[in-house]
């Protein structure tokens, strides 16, 4: 039991990462409808970029963490989401109105040229960083001595990632920037002759979903201790299972897939073999497609012919 | 930075050619963007210090250069755009140049079929060219494969590398554990990658588009990650070794008394054998290319193409969309497990890092680049993609970047590829001027 409940809590907060990378991909599909293949990438920049900021910052000898880790947050959240916004310009947006495989394929060519980019301008090997946050609650210590702990870092992966989530709820919902995105996603054509300006818009949302992939990217920095360039990919076809589990287009439903996904790979890990976990997710996501393709939260895809 | 942006300002449209200010202007902001970008990836560099902690140096001259680079750049592809005009323009071609390029057109496929035969008598003492192009003609091979799903179907498969991988471990693990040969395992190995198409075929048989694509590659990562991890059947990540050559008729090509040659009574060479696997994969290469063209004259291949076009569409007019599209899968995947079949003797070792993401995204761009549906398109890009990606070997490291980068910008620059049209094979009387670019995509 103690060892189920220690699975849970490291299930949860590797589902708030998760979460928090889904929504990017469930709110450009929602609007654009495509899959943002190199999302995962920008969640792996992100993960880089709050590495060096926060070298940088260490070394400058700032010692108060919850300082360096606000700046860290704010840097690498706005440079991600500068990337995420030069992507969408450089290689979406000129497609917008191609043949619907386009934009598909240039996201993968987008997907291997950041993957690429950060090899060779920061090197193949893994990035390890020592603990920045340390200590942590006993929650239960069990008969045979295994003890149920809950890290500071994990407290903190699952606060901000909460904090987060109310925020751009409250962006989408109660916002100009929101009404506009969730006018775009029903009729752009409409929207923009209301008076929406759906380039912009667009950006927007590419820029938001790459600001929440650096934070995922920083989340995960914090809680394994390491990046590496190649880690963009796996993290985003689970992210991307994430987002098709909770209905694509669906925020909460992000969260929810993404929190789903988390604790499944944990499970299946803790229980069953390590060695498969990623065949675990993928299943999962094949499972899902077919049996419940709207997902949990989605609303059913009309088929206009 | 440089993309067109679809609602212009009016100041932007009026004045056609933009001023130098303007381009200036651009230019810097472009270059801003880049300063910020890659402020900490390129000015900074980390690494593990010899302690396991992390360091980090400097590179501002790197920097400095990236961010020049950028905005040189921006001015460029500014004034190339102000010299090519607007994107719309119709350019008038000269009739005579016209027909010209047509004549052009129909002799390069048999000129290119002649000069392939023909490859290792002209280059029999350079091995390197020999090993490029059995290398060329492989992907040649994989490339008309996934036309038949990609582009005669229309399904969008990221996971054709899950049959090449089939195919290339159900020879390897045949011959080395029942010391089957070579040419009874070819056709084993597409019988079972077939297999395994159909079986990634009926789940996917409901899904359209983008989720295709999306499950394909989860298939074929599930294939490549389980090979990794049946370390008791497949070797894991050490792979299989020792496979075995292929034989001519059983006689194996190598200097033993029983090889073939002592038995013709000529100087062993091991050329002999690249020559050999040459002309097996270019025999493999023409099978695919042929099945294919008969195929699409068959109702089946029509069928193929119509559901390409509009799968609502198929289902109205009576089309079992099931068996077309299982099918699709089952011939595609079919002719991605000889050519696996066939990598695998080749190399004599496989391992599952040759069956990552990156072959299948290479393949589809192969597809894509050729035009989606066009088998000259398709054996031209993968000369062009094999042949650039010869060229860069020098930057191995710059490979990824230089080929995502070429992907985005054909994307951009010819969406529908270098050669292709995708007109329908068949039609009524007389063909009509209807190019796919005017036709709706159909969502399959």
């Amino acid at each position: 039991m103690d060892y189920f409940a220690q699975q849970l809590i490291n299930g949860l907060v590797l589902g708030s990462i998760y979460g928090l990378i889904a929504i990017g991909y469930t709110m450009v599909y929602g609007i654009v409808g495509m899959i943002n293949f190199a999302h995962g990438d920008i969640f792996m920049i992100g993960g880089f970029i709050a590495l060096i900021t926060f070298l940088i910052l260490v070394s400058f000898g700032l010692t108060a963490i919850p300082l360096i880790l606000l700046v860290v947050l704010l840097v690498s959240m706005a440079i991600t989401a500068l990337y995420g916004w030069t992507v969408e310009r450089i290689a979406y947006r000129p497609l917008r109105h191609s043949f619907r495989l386009a934009p598909m394929l240039s996201a993968i060519g987008m997907s291997f040229v950041l993957s690429n980019y950060s090899q060779v301008t920061q090197g193949a090997r893994v990035k390890p960083v020592p603990p920045i946050i340390t200590g942590g609650y006993t929650l239960h210590e069990g008969p045979e001595g295994f003890i149920v702990q809950l890290s500071n870092v994990q407290i903190i992966v699952v606060v901000t990632t909460i904090v987060l989530l109310a925020l751009f709820t409250w962006l989408v919902s109660s916002t100009r920037l929101g009404r506009d995105m969730r006018a775009c996603s029903q009729d752009q054509t409409m929207a923009s002759l209301l008076g929406v300006d759906v380039d912009r818009t667009i950006s927007m949302t590419f820029v938001i979903g790459a600001a929440l992939a650096a934070v995922a990217g920083m989340m995960y920095l914090l809680y394994y201790g390491l990046v590496d360039f190649f880690m963009g990919f796996v993290a985003g076809i689970k992210a991307f299972t994430a987002a098709v589990l909770g209905g694509i287009g669906s925020l909460p439903g992000a969260m929810l897939g993404g929190l789903l996904i988390g604790l499944i790979e944990t499970l299946w890990s803790a229980y069953f073999s390590v060695e498969y976990k990623d065949v675990a997710a993928f299943s999962i996501l094949i499972v899902v497609l077919i049996f419940l393709p709207t997902g949990l939260l989605g609303r059913p895809e009309v088929e206009k012919v | 930075m440089d993309g067109r942006s679809v609602s212009a300002p009016p100041a932007a449209q009026t004045s056609r050619a933009p001023g130098a200010a303007f381009i200036l202007k651009k230019a810097l902001i472009s270059a801003f963007v880049a300063l910020v970008l890659f402020s900490l990836m390129i000015g900074v560099r980390t690494e593990a210090g010899p302690q396991g902690q992390l360091v980090y140096w400097t590179r501002f001259d790197d920097l400095a250069v990236m961010v020049a680079a950028v905005f040189g750049g921006s001015i460029l592809v500014e004034l190339l755009r102000r010299w090519w005009g607007p994107v719309d323009t119709v350019r008038v071609v000269p009739p005579s140049v016209q027909s010209a390029l047509s004549l052009a057109r129909r002799l390069v496929a048999p000129v290119l079929l002649v000069f392939t035969f023909l490859v290792p008598v002209l280059f029999y003492n350079e091995r390197y060219i020999l090993d490029l192009a059995i290398l060329v003609l492989t992907y040649v091979m994989l490339g008309w494969g996934l036309n038949v799903v990609v582009g005669l179907a229309g399904l969008l498969d990221l996971g054709y590398v899950a049959f090449y991988a089939v195919g290339a471990y159900s020879y390897a693990l045949l011959a080395t554990n029942f010391g089957l040969s070579f040419w009874i395992c070819l056709p084993l190995a597409g019988i079972l990658a077939a297999f395994w198409g159909v079986l990634l075929g009926f789940p996917v048989l409901r899904l359209r588009g983008d989720y295709l694509a999306i499950v394909t590659l989860a298939f074929g990562e599930i294939i490549r990650l389980v090979l990794i991890n049946w370390q008791t059947l497949t070797g894991g990540p050490n792979g299989v070794t020792g496979i075995p050559r292929p034989t001519l008729f059983g006689i194996p090509l190598t200097p033993a008394d029983d090889g073939l040659a002592a038995l013709l009574g000529i100087e062993f060479s091991p050329t002999h054998r690249i020559v050999f696997l040459f002309y097996i994969i270019l025999a493999l290469a023409l099978l695919t290319n042929w099945v294919t063209i008969r195929l699409r004259r068959l109702p089946l291949g029509r069928a193929w193409e119509a559901l390409r076009e509009d799968e609502v569409a198929c289902r109205a007019l009576g089309i079992n969309t099931t068996t077309t599209k299982l099918t699709a899968f089952a011939t595609g995947a079919l002719f991605g497990g000889l050519a696996g079949a066939f990598f695998a003797t080749r190399q004599g070792f496989i391992s599952p890092e040759s069956f990552t993401f990156h072959e299948s995204a290479l393949v589809l761009a192969i597809v894509v680049l050729g035009g989606m549906g066009s088998q000259l398109g398709v054996a031209l890009a993968a000369l062009a993609m094999i042949g650039g990606f010869e060229l860069f070997r020098g930057f191995d490291q710059y490979r990824m970047l230089v080929f995502g980068m070429a992907m985005v910008l054909l994307m951009i620059w010819r969406p529908r590829g270098l050669v292709g049209h995708r007109a329908p094979t068949v039609f009524l009387k007389h063909s009509q001027a209807i190019s796919s670019d005017l036709v709706k995509e159909g969502h399959g």
